[in-house]
């Protein structure tokens, strides 16, 4: 018989998942310079992100990663965990899911989402870095901005829907119950989205 | 390459018995139209007769009780999509009646109907389930109010495989003057269903899940309850489901169902011999594991397990590279990003059902079957876990 089932993931994505590389072994020591966890169990998705660092140019020189979930949560970390070894931190600090999502030759629509956990562990792993080494005024917080004033919805839970699965102004709706009340920030919310859809999907 | 493949996905459609194999090629050549009048026809219709009557003695229901369809899905939503209608020309008289009452743990194809029939005005009730997935009786009793018309609950749970105790369901609802309906489709040809022991108004059940083709199923209506066509526009099935028969795929369902009349029962301790085996095993050997679903009024072949710190479709997809056919309540293997409400339904949190693997055993699984996954399931569990951070030695904080 040849193998007659073409999976829905990538073989890129198929290649990472059977064998990924950078696990962090639960017996052996890794002492690392910076470590983040984003993510949690409830959700079905969990990252723990640990990276080495080389103080003088600001490099990273190796990455360990333990990751709870799917397979393209799997492979998104596996392939990230590869990219960001050599890289400077101010470079690493700017992937973005669709970074890692082209890497992987594609994911899903629906399992988007689940790469985007791997980008913010790393950053979550860099800022402890700045942080234990006294930069922490490199730290870029991402404040979050109320767009919807009535039903308190920021645009970071937009962006998140936008993960999620939502592509029009309904579809928002449900996920958020945003602009369900008076409705007037109905306008900001439609450029959000078309910019959401932009940054993660096109 | 040849590589072994084992499926232990039963629940969700199951290989077809050589039997029915049979009856289709051999049915092949009838394709006259049931309803046509020349000899063509009546041999079709000789066929369509012979197989609703077969199909009928099984559950103990009369063959003019019989509707064929196309799914149990489309069963499903033909008896509750009964309650929003109230036309005159409908022998569903509505009288004062608009209310469904439904189980928390239905299939999709009841939950989305209702979900629809609530957005059309039709008041929908919830009754649970404790942590086996047996219905509430006292909840259920006390949700029963008069506008009540129809209540559904399944018999038998396609992911957790408990079964309910339908009858005395059935005798409490009827008290309360409501019509009852269970979807029985993964029920019927596992375990022995008597539609009048059971005093059921209404029973979807489908051929595909017991070895019969797909694109079939059946609606028993008990005689003299109401009833609203879903499909309309043509005199077939009673006038009750328009649109020629399908007298190939119900052929085979009665081939189908006359091989189950054989062997169900043998077919039953056998699976649940093989099914317990599987479970000691993991019991005695993958440490953090949970059951799923009723210890004894379960379905034979069915065993739910959650495997903690370990995400379901990481699991499937492994055991896939194995080639092991099985599924997850886990929330990604679905689309969504909700786990099963089956499973969060019994109340076994987020991570459990996260981590929840289906094995469904069926026909033709064999204990060497058993023995590979048994070889098997350790090392993927491992590897899942290894690199899982919800199962790590090291202290994982947030």
């Amino acid at each position: 018989m040849t193998e007659p089932l073409k999976w829905v993931y990538t073989e890129k994505v198929k290649e990472h998942f059977i064998n990924p590389k950078n696990v962090l072994k639960d017996d052996t020591e890794y002492n690392a310079d910076g470590e983040g966890v984003v993510g949690n169990i409830k959700c079905g998705d969990q990252m723990l992100m640990m990276i080495k660092v080389d103080k003088d140019t600001q490099t990273i020189l190796d990455c360990k990663w333990k990751t709870y979930g799917c397979a393209s949560a799997i492979a998104s970390t596996s392939i990230l965990s590869e990219k960001v070894k050599g890289m400077k931190l101010d470079d690493a600090y700017k992937i973005s899911p669709k970074d890692i999502v082209k890497e992987l030759g594609g994911l899903p629509e629906h399992k988007i989402h689940c790469s985007v956990l791997g980008d913010k562990a790393l950053r979550a792993a860099i800022d402890d870095y700045y942080k234990r080494n006294g930069m922490g005024d490199k730290i870029k917080r991402e404040a979050a901005r109320i767009i919807c004033k009535c039903m308190n919805i920021t645009d970071h839970e937009i962006e998140n829907a936008v993960l999620e699965g939502a592509r029009t102004y309904l579809q928002l709706q449900e996920k958020t119950k945003i602009g369900t009340v008076c409705g007037q920030c109905k306008e900001e919310t439609l450029r959000l989205l078309e910019e959401y859809k932009n940054r993660h999907l096109k | 390459m040849f590589k072994r493949r084992i499926y232990l996905d039963n629940n969700a459609t199951t290989p077809l018995h050589p039997d029915v194999k049979k009856s289709l090629t051999d049915t092949m050549k009838v394709f006259g139209n049931v309803s046509s009048m020349h000899s063509f026809g009546r041999e079709a219709k000789a066929q369509l007769e012979n197989a609703r009557s077969r199909i009928a003695s099984f559950i103990n229901a009369n063959s003019d009780e019989i509707i064929f369809v196309g799914s149990g899905s489309e069963a499903n939503n033909t008896v509750l999509n009964m309650v929003s209608c109230c036309s005159y020309m409908c022998s569903n008289k509505c009288k004062d009646r608009h209310q469904i009452l439904i189980s928390e743990i239905e299939h999709p194809c009841i939950l989305e109907t209702s979900k629809c029939l609530a957005e059309k005005g039709i008041s929908v009730s919830y009754v649970s389930v404790d942590k086996y997935g047996k219905i509430d009786m006292g909840q259920l009793k006390k949700r029963l109010s008069e506008g009540i018309m129809l209540v559904s609950v399944m018999m038998a749970n396609n992911e957790i495989g408990t079964i309910q105790d339908i009858k005395e369901i059935s005798r409490i609802v009827h008290d309360k003057g409501a019509l009852f309906h269970t979807d029985a489709v993964q029920a019927v040809g596992k375990i022995f269903v008597d539609v009048k022991g059971l005093d059921a108004d209404f029973l979807s059940f489908s051929a595909h899940k017991i070895y019969g083709p797909k694109g079939v199923g059946a609606l028993y209506v008990k005689s003299g309850s109401p009833f609203c066509p879903f499909i309309r526009g043509g005199h077939q099935e009673q006038g009750r489901r328009a649109g020629t028969e399908n007298t190939l795929g119900i052929v085979g369902m009665a081939a189908a169902i006359d091989a189950r009349k054989r062997e169900m029962a043998p077919e039953a301790e056998r699976l649940k011999r093989m099914r317990e085996r599987l479970r000691n095993f993991i019991k005695d050997n993958i440490p953090d594991v949970t059951f799923n679903g009723h210890p004894d009024d379960s379905l034979p072949g069915t065993l739910n397990v959650s495997f903690k710190g370990a995400e379901g479709e990481a699991i499937l997809l492994y055991l896939d590279l194995e080639g092991i056919a099985v599924s997850t309540g886990s929330a990604c293997a679905s689309g969504s990003l909700d786990p099963s409400h089956v499973l969060l339904a019994i109340k076994i949190g987020h991570e459990n059902a996260h981590g929840a693997i289906r094995f469904s055993l069926g026909r033709e699984t064999t204990d060497n079957d058993i023995d590979y996954v048994i070889d098997k399931l350790p090392l993927v569990v491992e590897k899942v876990r290894g690199m899982s951070s919800a199962y790590s030695k090291r202290q994982v904080k947030q």
